[in-house]
């Protein structure tokens, strides 16, 4: 094992034998908060699904992924405008404003992402490699000042329409569970269930895998690039779009600028779990939700960013694969 | 033909030095006699800043082709370090006792301590695939403006670090020989208070005046230009180009790839830490918030705006872009505002309902405005303005790639 | 040919060198030894492991087993600018230049190994630097008249013919002062008279005290200028050689035109 290597390893171990020792002493506590950074990781996992599958396919790292995210929140904040329901009590027009919100977001940041791919980058596509990172900068900022001009600096309201409050929570030895906890990681499994059938099983999946591998090679075999890359875009946003609802309905907050912190939290989930491999960013975003709500518990919140992009340094430095990587760099 | 391409570079470069020359040198009088006051030659130190900062970036980027997301971190380490060593903050640290480290020594001490964080970044990364570098100084650029917001028993966290030391000219200049006979230009007691200094002549002396500030800046990127450029055309400049064109092949050529790319690198923090040990004496506070992901990328644009590799360009970029950010976008909201006066929309300026005032909604859109910009920029001149001849081609070249794959494309259909 | 004291009569010798890329033998086993002076031919099919045993000696690849001593000295598992330090320089099958350099840059980073100039020397443009930057530049020039192609020393090395690319290339390569030249098809896509006139350029060369080592397909070039022939296929060495004994081996002839003839 090499120095690194074995630092690496040292700080693993110690890390586990911290949480291991909080797990032993107050468990109860423990779970509580492994619970909530589960959500909070299903959340993670569909944004960095997007990041890994644009990296994986183009190389590029999509600064604007983050944003979409919360323009899909914003546009579902503002869809549920047109539904009335009473926030404290969970009736059928509930369901039906869920029903019709998620695919509609869903749809609509779909159609804007592949709008982004087509106006930003796609033209730069044999352009130096800074020009479509820059593009995604800005487009970053384009979306930001969209919802900054849209709903100012605030934080915005978004409808309490999950069933919550009493009836709808329990305690199972003294460990606290809401509908909202529940709610979140189904619908985050559901979904990524579903893009792992759709990549694997559908031509479109497939013809995406193979660009990812080889695009001069696909393009030989009549893969249609182009096609392949916007299909990339549309299904990471459709995620992204959904997460930024889920994040809604969860927090009930939400403000312009959150997609920045969010974004590079789920890049580095992307990372974590080996940038390009999908099943690594799901799993990777699960854990750095994990370790985001330990280090907000045991270490204090305001450290839980150094944390975390402590953690990105070291999984590059350390494991440049990603833990499940399984791409192996060049030199 | 290609000699003669080169000497028409050369010729370029050499033209917008010479603009900018004059344009540094009359600026400072030109200003005070049209406007009575120094604001502006502050802000010209500020941006003067910038320029420092591209000129650095564009060593790691455009000469050796490597991303650096997080270079506001090395400005950060640099103006930090010499804060905290110059400043009275340190008392109320856990050390309780305050150094006044002097400014001409500590510029280098900044230099050295960013030059030295970029070692320890960039040694374990870039033995890495390009990208990991990109991602690894993202994640560097967030941790060290959340450091100082962390750690306020030492950085003053959100409350900054203020009355920070300004530089002192050395003796042999300030000496009483210096101001015997009215010439006066380095003697503080006859020197005005604070920012009332309305002529150039008179008073030149740091903390008191921005035009010592704005004469510092200058005299240092003359020099990073120099050197920087003495760079350029060196082995190692040589060794960088080919690095970014074929690593493999500069391998083979017997280029240690890995430490020439950490020399890079390191000088480009190294320029950066300078830079920030500069600011942080000129503008006398600093503070976590000024180091932000921001920072960074407005850097970065610079370069790319400039034209990557091309140190000229990467000048005139920097200045675009700190105009356009701290002049453009700022007085949008007004301009906008007096044009509805003049168009006799003057109803739109008022706020009624959801609506509030073209003012404010211009401030709002403004940072759309440089999201937008960013964007057509690059969609319209992705070489940027002054592009070296290099990348230039490259672009031709991406072009004619482009074409032939279409006819490959039409032949294979 | 060489004025040097001889350390050993073989410049390189690989001894039983071996690379597998996960189940595939890319290099199987394969011992020889290239002497001081002479022109070394590799030849075999295409995917014999040609350049893969290159990129052995060259330190792109590490080997999975055996050894690779050059001139002496064992460089198994050195670094790429470990190997051309010593005094192994290299073409590449698909030219490698530094395309968006001058051919004068080009031949200038390949005397990158034999300068001394630090940091400093070239901040500060001291004098030292500039005698150093000339003398290259000079040095740099006579390369590209003795591979005839002076006249294009400011041109983009992209923008020149293919066949002057590989002349440059080769140009590059010499400029690192190379004990060993490794040339990897340097006749790909070559006209007859291009062929000639390369094949009379690896002769002066060899009168530079160069030993050439190198992988050809045209046997015209191969038979022409070799002392000595390896014949790799499937990873094995199958044979070895003059080229009039290495032309009439059986395995030879049945590697190249199948089983059937």
């Amino acid at each position: 094992m090499s120095p690194p290597d074995l630092g690496f390893f040292i700080i693993c171990a110690l890390a586990i034998i911290g949480l291991a020792y909080e797990a032993f002493t107050q468990p109860t506590a423990f779970v509580q908060v492994s619970i909530f950074g589960l959500a909070d990781g299903a959340m993670y996992a569909l944004v960095a699904l997007g990041y890994t599958m644009v990296y994986g396919i183009i190389e590029l790292i999509n600064f604007a992924h983050g944003d979409v995210f919360t323009m899909g929140a914003y546009i579902g904040t503002a869809i549920l405008g047109f539904f009335s329901f009473n926030e404290n009590s969970f009736t059928a027009i509930n369901l039906v404003a869920l029903l019709v919100v998620f695919p509609v977001v869903m749809l609509v940041m779909g159609a804007i992402n592949i709008g982004i791919e087509r106006i930003a980058y796609r033209p730069l596509r044999n352009a130096p490699r800074l020009a479509p990172l820059i593009t995604a900068i800005g487009m970053s900022f384009v979306l930001e000042g969209v919802m900054f001009l849209w709903h100012g600096p605030a934080t915005v309201h978004v409808p309490d329409l999950l069933p919550h409050g009493p009836g709808f929570q329990t305690t199972i030895g003294g460990v606290f569970i809401g509908f909202k906890d529940v709610f979140v990681v189904v619908t985050a499994a559901i979904l990524v269930t579903l893009l792992a059938i759709f990549i694997n099983r559908t031509r479109l999946g497939k013809a995406m895998r193979a660009t990812a591998q080889d695009r001069d090679a696909a393009q030989l075999m009549g893969i249609d690039i182009n096609r392949t890359i916007a299909a990339t875009f549309f299904i990471g946003a459709l995620l992204a779009g959904a997460g930024g609802m889920i994040w809604g309905l969860y927090y009930n907050n939400i403000f312009y600028n959150l997609g920045f912190r969010t974004g590079l939290v789920a890049f580095t989930a992307a990372v974590f779990g080996g940038i390009g491999n999908i099943p690594g960013a799901a799993i990777g975003g699960v854990l750095i939700g994990l370790i985001a709500a330990y280090s907000d518990s045991y270490i204090g919140s305001k450290w839980t960013e150094v944390v975390i992009f402590g953690i990105l340094i070291g999984v590059l430095v350390f494991r440049p694969t990603g833990l499940l990587g399984m791409r192996v760099p060049e030199k | 033909m290609a000699l003669l391409q080169r000497r028409r570079m050369r010729d370029r470069d050499a033209m917008i030095y010479g603009v900018l020359l004059i344009l540094a040198l009359a600026f400072p009088a030109t200003v005070l006699y049209a406007t009575g006051s120094s604001a502006l030659i502050s802000q010209a130190g500020h941006a003067g800043t910038f320029v420092l900062l591209a000129i650095g970036l564009n060593v790691v980027v455009g000469f050796a082709g490597l991303l650096d997301l997080g270079y506001a971190a090395f400005f950060a380490i640099g103006a930090y370090t010499y804060a905290l060593f110059a400043s009275s903050q340190l008392d109320s640290s856990p050390l309780h006792h305050s150094f006044h480290l002097p400014f001409w020594l500590m510029i280098f001490v900044g230099m050295f301590v960013a030059a030295a964080a970029g070692v320890i970044l960039g040694f374990p990364t870039l033995r890495l695939r390009g990208d990991y570098l990109a991602i690894v100084t993202l994640g560097f650029g967030e941790i060290v403006p959340q450091l100082s917001y962390n750690l306020p028993q030492w950085t003053g966290g959100i409350n900054a670090i203020g009355g920070i030391d300004s530089p002192s000219l050395p003796a042999w200049i300030t000496g009483p020989w210096a101001g015997a006979n009215n010439i006066a230009i380095i003697r503080p007691d006859v020197c005005p208070v604070l920012g009332s200094s309305t002529k150039f002549a008179p008073c030149f002396s740091f903390g008191f005046d921005p035009i010592a500030f704005y004469v510092l800046i200058v005299i240092m990127i003359i020099g990073a230009v120099i050197l920087v450029g003495n760079l350029h055309r060196s082995r190692l400049g040589r060794a960088w180009m080919a690095i970014r064109e074929d690593e493999v092949a500069a391998a083979a050529m017997g280029i240690n790839t890995v430490t020439t790319k950490l020399l890079a690198f390191a000088i480009g923090a190294s320029f950066s830490g300078f830079a920030g040990a500069y600011y942080g004496a000129s503008f006398g506070l600093v503070s976590p918030d000024q180091f932000l992901f921001l920072v960074s990328v407005t850097v970065l644009v610079m370069v790319v705006l400039g034209g990557m590799g091309s140190i000229a360009g990467v000048i005139v970029g920097a200045l675009v872009i700190y105009f356009v950010l701290n002049s453009i976008l700022p007085q949008l909201p007004s301009t906008v505002e007096s044009l509805a006066n003049t168009f006799g929309l003057n109803s739109l300026n008022v706020q009624n309902g959801d609506w509030p005032g073209l003012a404010q909604e211009t401030q709002r859109v403004s940072f759309l405005v440089y999201g937008l910009i960013l964007v057509l920029m690059m969609l319209l001149r992705p070489q940027g303005i002054f592009p070296s001849r290099v990348r230039e081609q490259e672009l031709k070249h991406a072009a004619v790639q482009e074409d032939e794959a279409a006819v490959e494309a039409a032949h294979a259909g | 040919m060489s004025e040097r004291p001889v350390v050993s009569e073989n410049i390189l010798e690989l001894t039983s060198l071996t690379k597998r890329f996960g189940g595939l033998l890319a290099v199987d086993n394969v011992s020889l030894h290239i002497k001081r002076g002479e022109v070394f031919a590799l030849i075999g099919p295409n995917g014999a492991g040609k350049t893969t045993l290159f990129n052995n000696v060259t330190g792109l690849f590490q080997p999975t087993s055996g050894r690779v001593v050059f001139d002496g000295r064992d460089i198994t598992g050195s670094k790429p600018h470990e190997v051309a330090r010593l005094g192994i320089a290299r073409t590449f099958q698909n030219i490698r230049l530094f395309s968006y350099m001058s051919c004068l840059d080009n031949v200038r980073v390949g005397r990158h190994v034999r300068m001394h100039a630090k940091l400093w020397d070239s901040l500060f443009k001291l004098p030292s630097e500039r005698h150093e930057e000339e003398r290259v530049t000079q040095e740099a020039m006579d390369l590209l008249r003795f591979v005839g192609i002076a006249q294009q020393a400011n041109q983009y090395a992209r923008n020149l013919p293919y066949g002057q690319q590989r002349r440059l290339e080769i140009a590059r390569a010499l400029a690192t002062d190379p004990k060993l030249l490794l040339l990897d098809e340097p006749a790909a896509g070559f006209t007859p008279q291009e062929k000639v006139e390369l094949m009379a350029l690896v002769g002066k060369i060899l009168e530079r005290g160069v030993t050439v080592f190198l992988i050809e397909h045209d046997m015209k070039v191969v038979m022409g200028i070799s002392q000595r022939i390896v014949v790799l296929d499937h990873g094995e060495k199958i044979a070895e050689g003059a080229p009039d004994e290495v032309r009439k081996d059986a395995r030879v002839i049945e590697a190249y035109l199948g089983k059937s003839a």
